[in-house]
């Protein structure tokens, strides 16, 4: 590698470090907050014995999942505006990565109110709880360190997925990359140096769940 | 003695009783105090109904349990002991029969019970569970405060007192900020059974509490079950220990089938009893090989 390469590399560093602080990394944690929001209405909704309330949440999964994360962000940012409903990038980039993670996390949080013993529930009503609050004291404090890991990975892959809202003009990591390399042309420099900061945060992030994971593992009911 | 005033330990006993041996010989039934002899039921059940998709699991189910009495039901399983006990909490709903406590309580399960009518219910008695059903994400402190704190809406330095009075009789004050997964099995439904007290029920109900144990732990949750039964609790047990069965209880009631087959004093009930159900039952119990 000679010096203009490394002067490049250098230089172009601190903009896409930037564009992850103020674009990648806030957007998937506003996105994951919402989602993780959405995710435990619907996965209550499909739980619910209400065959018209778990038949709006099973749609909602089945498309979210059934389409591309893509094509999901065109509609919101492109398709929309047709209608009359404008949002610029960053709200758009939100509500679809929030409507997508919410599908995705919907199932993971079902999945885990499941896997709470019974006999928890059953010990929640012995001390006269109603279903409500058996729920929410009883159940979902338990259900969430089930789905720490699950849910990790959930949000490691946010993270990378963010990258598509450089497609819709977010400032983020990867369209600080893009700009320096359409400069530049030096793509393949650039675009791995991308690849190598969104690789640091996802170790960084997955150390993280491991410690997490570590810490709650013990007070699970087996 | 009201179950509340039996829930706090009496100040001048210096040691929690479960520290002493126990008693060399059992107490018989009979030299406790019974309360009135005609005291009124605090249970009443009558012609109880319970089925599972199409199988029956209770035939028609009569008891009645006075104030203090211990009522021990014993029976192979799938006999329906057990699913009788969780009706008696709500756990299970009944199909049909009626359900009376002390008087101020009746329930008609030929129509489903209100969600009030369930509380109720519940309100009056707690239960022990074979496998504990401590709340893993709480301390032990907390897993007792809970109901009476959250449901029952008593002040938390009462339950909290309370609470610690009652962890002290059982000799795991230590152990009150420690989570269940760091207690023993033993040391666990010593747990559950405060968690239970800790409700201020009329009733305890046990659904083979020793069942999951390791052998040398069974003793410990047994000696505290009779000073329980000593103090003037009323209870219901579902068990297998039948020498247990023989001290504690003032009526034994063999199930089989969904019905109650037999039932009379212990005395009877392991010297001669009348069924020849309940003596195979035994015999197999006394006598596994």
């Amino acid at each position: 590698m000679n010096q203009s390469e490394w002067d490049l590399l250098l230089s172009s560093f601190w903009p896409m470090v930037q564009g992850a602080l103020v674009g990648t990394i806030p957007l998937a944690l506003a996105s994951f907050a919402i989602g993780m929001v959405l995710a435990i209405i619907f996965a209550l909704m499909r739980l619910s014995k209400v065959k018209l309330v778990s038949g709006v949440a099973r749609a909602y999964i089945s498309i979210v999942r059934g389409t591309p994360l893509l094509v999901q962000l065109f509609v919101i940012f492109y398709g929309l505006p047709s209608i009359g409903l404008v949002f610029n990038p960053w709200p758009s980039a939100v509500v679809a990565f929030s409507i997508n993670v919410g599908g995705y996390a919907a199932e993971v949080v079902r999945a885990a109110i499941l896997s709470v013993p019974k006999g928890q529930w059953e010990a929640a009503y012995m001390i006269g709880m109603s279903h409500r609050r058996a729920l929410t004291r009883i159940i979902l404090p338990q259900a969430a360190r089930v789905s720490v890991p699950p849910l990790s990975n959930t949000f490691i892959s946010l993270v990378k997925d963010t990258s598509l809202a450089s497609l819709i003009l977010v400032t983020e990591l990867f369209r600080q990359a893009q700009e320096v390399a359409a400069f530049s042309g030096d793509f393949m420099l650039l675009y791995l140096e991308a690849a190598l900061i969104y690789w640091i945060i996802c170790l960084m992030l997955s150390s993280g769940q491991g410690l997490l994971e570590k810490r709650l593992d013990r007070y699970v009911a087996r | 003695m009201s179950p509340a005033d039996a829930s706090t330990p009496k100040p001048e006993t210096p040691e929690p009783a479960i520290l002493e041996p126990a008693t060399p010989e059992p107490q018989r039934p009979e030299s406790r105090p019974r309360g009135m002899d005609s005291a009124p039921a605090l249970l009443s059940v009558r012609g109880l109904q319970k089925s599972f998709d199409s199988t029956r699991v209770l035939e028609s189910i009569d008891l009645r349990v006075t104030r203090g009495e211990v009522l021990v039901l014993i029976g192979p399983s799938g006999s329906g002991k057990t699913t009788l006990l969780r009706c008696l909490n709500g756990l299970e709903i009944a199909d049909g029969g009626i359900v009376d406590v002390a008087d101020e309580l009746s329930i008609d399960f030929s129509s489903t019970p209100s969600k009030k009518t369930l509380a109720a219910l519940r309100d009056r008695s707690a239960m022990v569970f074979q496998h504990y059903n401590l709340f893993p994400h709480m301390t032990v402190l907390e897993n007792i405060i809970e109901g009476p704190v959250m449901v029952q809406r008593r002040p938390r330095a009462e339950a909290v007192r309370e609470a610690l009075e009652l962890l002290d009789r059982v000799g795991l004050t230590e152990k009150k900020d420690n989570h269940p997964f760091e207690l023993s099995g033993g040391q666990q439904q010593r747990v559950g059974i405060v968690r239970a007290l800790a409700l201020r029920p009329q009733l305890l109900l046990f659904d083979e509490p020793t069942s999951a144990l390791d052998p040398e732990l069974v003793g410990d949750v047994l000696t505290l079950m009779k000073e329980l039964a000593a103090e003037g609790w009323t209870m219901v047990i579902v068990t297998h220990e039948l020498q247990f069965a023989r001290e504690v209880a003032h009526e034994v009631a063999f199930v089989d089938g969904g019905v109650i087959v037999e039932r009379g004093n212990p005395e009877l009930m392991f010297g001669s009893p009348e069924q020849e159900r309940t003596r195979q039952f035994l015999h197999r119990l006394l006598f596994p090989f």
